[in-house]
């Protein structure tokens, strides 16, 4: 904060604090404790509104003077008069990095344990199952659900299909750096509505959904052109680029031709964000195992 | 015959709005036809009665879209798939409904009355007046068509985009104008207490509204706010706190400090009491925004500030507690006969509670727990409906028959059955917040024993769907009492032609003759 608005606040924050000290005061200064009665103020509004002059409650100022004093204990010991720090030398960013140790201490063991148990045995190590479920539940279950199926957009994990590939390492690193898919729009590419159904009813066509139609050998001309880059040729897809494999039952963003149709003439963009900062590397291996665990 | 039966509803709307209609531009006459009053010698009562049965068509208004939204928390699908219904729209809708429709309507009506009464002057400027109320109508309609088609500023409370918040202001100038001329012109040298509170509302909701809505318009319905980043998060929460403390509590305040000594007929119980308070509450809540934004990237100073201010503010909020209360003291039997007067002192029952209840959630440690959770929406609709709607509830039924030259309102007994359903229906919604918020709150925090999260989200979700279903039916309960007023209300005026009433003189009094 600079200097300036540093004893600005500082100023303003006092200042308030002795307005409202002084108004206490005022209002134990104001005269003997009349009885009701005795004490009207002498005027009267719209015909019968009066006023007496009743004493504020004691109680009231002592509540008011209390919270005052605490309030300026607690700007003393915490940060909040300008740019002073308090003399507790608390911070909100200090008190996280504390809490996080100490969880960090207190957990880490737990997961560290399994630090030097093969990828293979860990997936059938019920234990580590376990704690996986715990993670998976805490960090994956907004997108994927609590049961791992996923929902329109987001990969189903219980299935045999692996859009980045199941290896150990794979599914660490999409753990880790997480994952960013993206297919492009190919409306203005394929040139006409007739080419995009063609491309539709050829897409559908590999994986046996629908019949072949008439412009399904046009559309294969083009696929082998301009999507087989990504998806391969043979349209079963490359776990190096997340291109899906088409030819299987597995699809993403829906099997229905008018969802197809939307994925080839708007693209698609799939995000998995990265999880590897806070989870580190032993609990990412964990669930990473569960995750492939449940495939099996 | 069907036929006949199709055409029965639009029939009954039409008759109702023209019945409306006539009900808000009726000038008044007396007897004879002839206007003799219509002078600086009567007050200016014409604009009252428009913003008091606006008041109660807002409040239905708002309160039925909030049911709408609790019930759309139970059953998603009642969002039918059409965006201008779904929660997003809808609930902001809900808010500037109740607090700027309803609640606004009810601030100018009565103070737009009192300062009138208690300055012994007809009101400034009727046509400002009037312009002040077809402005605010306006606002209010536009805030109805824009809002469900997405069109917002995304601050919360002050949702509405660049034109309307250019209107807004141009209406509230012209109030503050309205007002603070007719205190000018005042005929009894003391400005009473109840102006205190007005005119503190009216100056500050204008420095909120303009500094909050500074903003660079790109097109008509969108634009950019001049405040960036944790900048902008704090100017939305010094003006989202301060609605609530100066629209929300001081302008009730001064609703209070006029209708419940009136109500009671019982004197204000101590004027240096109401000294203290108001000048601490004016001053403390300007403090209190940041605690909306604990445990954010708001620096540490401010967060403290937010706090220990908040906690500062309980004191002079209970400060009108105590003076409301201690005014009705003394009259405790007329509380046997008068639900009125029952309104009243459970609004400020609840304001006490609510204002308790504030500081002590603005301590970081509760915050930890409370913030983002169910209990903070409880928390608001225990000051806004316990608060605000019941001393909104108790003044215009004190108010109505005066404006419309009757000894009472049509019905006490549904008066009482109103009182009993707006009670009964606050009381269910802040109990069920409360179980669902410190429930959410600690299903939140808790871990198991491998330092993970005991439950998921949509656990926690699940947890809270009976409160969600206890909340809906209290706002339905608090609902029902709307739809009585407004019956009771209607019949009150329906058959009244108001009369002008002749301008009081001041009388000076001193001494002790209090009866």
């Amino acid at each position: 904060m600079p200097a300036f608005w540093a004893w600005f606040v500082a100023a303003g924050t006092i200042a308030f604090v002795i307005w409202c000290v002084y108004l206490i005061s005022w209002a134990g200064k104001q005269g003997p404790q009349n009885k009701e009665d005795e004490d009207l103020v002498g005027h009267v509004w719209d015909g019968d509104l009066e006023e007496w002059n009743n004493p504020a409650p004691k109680w009231w100022l002592y509540l008011y003077f209390i919270t005052i004093a605490w309030a300026v204990g607690y700007m003393i010991v915490y940060p909040g008069i300008g740019a002073f720090d308090g003399l507790f030398g608390w911070s909100q960013e200090g008190q996280y990095e504390q809490e996080m140790q100490a969880a960090e201490a207190r957990y880490e063991p737990i997961y560290e344990a399994f630090a030097a148990m093969e990828f293979e045995d860990l997936v059938k190590d019920p234990d580590a199952v376990a704690l996986g479920g715990s993670l998976f539940a805490s960090y994956c279950t907004t997108c994927h659900g609590s049961d791992a199926r996923g929902a329109t957009g987001y990969p189903n994990l219980t299935d045999a299909d692996w859009q980045w590939g199941s290896s150990e390492k794979d599914i660490i690193t999409t753990i880790t750096n997480g994952r960013n898919a993206v297919m492009t729009p190919w409306a203005q590419i394929l040139g006409s509505d007739e080419a995009v159904d063609n491309m539709v009813n050829y897409v559908q066509s590999l994986s046996g959904t629908v019949e072949a139609g008439d412009g399904a050998e046009s559309a294969r001309t083009q696929f082998t052109t301009f999507c087989a880059a990504c998806h391969l040729p043979t349209g079963t897809g490359n776990p190096v680029l997340g291109a899906p494999n088409l030819t299987d039952s597995t699809w993403l963003y829906g099997s229905s031709a008018e969802a197809i149709r939307t994925t080839i003439e708007q693209g698609r963009q799939g995000q998995m964000p990265a999880h590897g900062e806070f989870l580190g590397e032993n609990r990412t291996r964990i669930l990473a195992a569960y995750v492939y665990s449940l495939s099996q | 015959m069907r036929r006949g039966k199709r055409i029965r509803i639009p029939t009954y709307a039409y008759r109702f709005g023209r019945l409306l209609a006539s009900r808000l531009s009726a000038n008044v006459q007396n007897q004879t036809g002839v206007r003799p009053l219509d002078t600086a010698a009567s007050y200016n009562d014409k604009v009252v009665r428009q913003f008091t049965i606006m008041t109660v068509v807002w409040g239905i208004v708002g309160m039925l879209v909030g049911i709408i939204i609790a019930a759309q928390l139970m059953w998603p699908a009642l969002n039918f798939d059409l965006p201008f219904l779904t929660y997003g729209r809808l609930r902001p809708l809900h808010t500037n409904a109740v607090i700027f429709a309803f609640g606004g309507s009810a601030l100018f009506a009565t103070s737009y009355y009192v300062v009138q009464r208690t300055c012994h002057v007809r009101l400034a400027f009727s046509k400002l007046a009037a312009f002040t109320f077809w402005g605010w109508q306006a606002v209010i309609v536009l805030a109805a068509v824009t809002l469900p088609l997405g069109i917002t500023q995304s601050k919360e409370y002050a949702e509405l985009e660049w034109p309307i918040d250019l209107l807004i202001t141009v209406v509230w100038v012209a109030y503050a104008i309205v007002f603070f001329t007719t205190i000018g012109k005042r005929r009894i040298k003391h400005i009473y207490v109840a102006n205190w509170f007005y005119g503190a509302f009216i100056i500050t909701v204008a420095v909120l509204h303009i500094f909050n809505n500074l903003a660079i318009p790109v097109t008509l319905t969108k634009s950019y706010t001049i405040y960036t980043g944790v900048v902008d998060a704090m100017m939305q929460w010094w003006y989202g706190h301060n609605a609530v403390g100066f629209f929300l509590t001081a302008g009730f305040l001064g609703m209070m400090y006029y209708f419940v000594p009136k109500q009671a007929g019982r004197p204000v119980y101590s004027y240096r009491l109401s000294v203290v308070h108001f000048w601490s509450l004016i001053a403390i809540y300007m403090w209190a925004g940041p605690h909306h934004l604990h445990y954010t990237s708001l620096p540490d100073w401010a967060q403290t500030l937010g706090m220990v201010f908040s906690i500062i503010l309980l004191a002079p909020s209970w400060g009108g507690m105590i003076n409301g209360i201690m005014t009705v003291s003394g009259a405790w039997h007329k509380l046997r006969s008068d639900p009125i007067l029952k309104f009243m002192i459970v609004a400020l029952s609840f304001y006490g509670m609510s204002t308790f209840e504030g500081p002590m959630m603005s301590i970081k440690t509760v915050n930890a727990l409370s913030h983002y959770t169910e209990w903070t929406i409880g928390h608001v609709h225990a000051g806004a409906l316990g608060w605000v709607a019941m001393m909104t509830i108790g003044s215009i039924y004190c108010l109505l028959p005066r404006l419309y030259n009757r000894d009472g309102m049509y019905s006490t007994k549904l008066i009482d059955v109103h009182f009993w359903t707006s009670t009964i229906g606050v009381v269910l919604y802040a109990v069920a917040l409360w179980v669902a918020g410190i429930g959410e709150g600690l299903m939140s925090r808790a871990v198991n024993s491998d330092g993970t999260l005991t439950y998921a989200f949509i656990e926690i979700l699940a947890s809270k769907y009976p409160y969600y279903g206890m909340r809906l039916l209290g706002g339905v309960i608090f609902f029902v009492g709307m739809i009585i007023m407004a019956y009771n209300v209607w019949k009150t005026i329906s058959k009244e032609k108001p009369a002008p009433v002749a301008v009081m003189d001041p009388v000076e009094r001193s001494g002790p003759d209090a009866s």
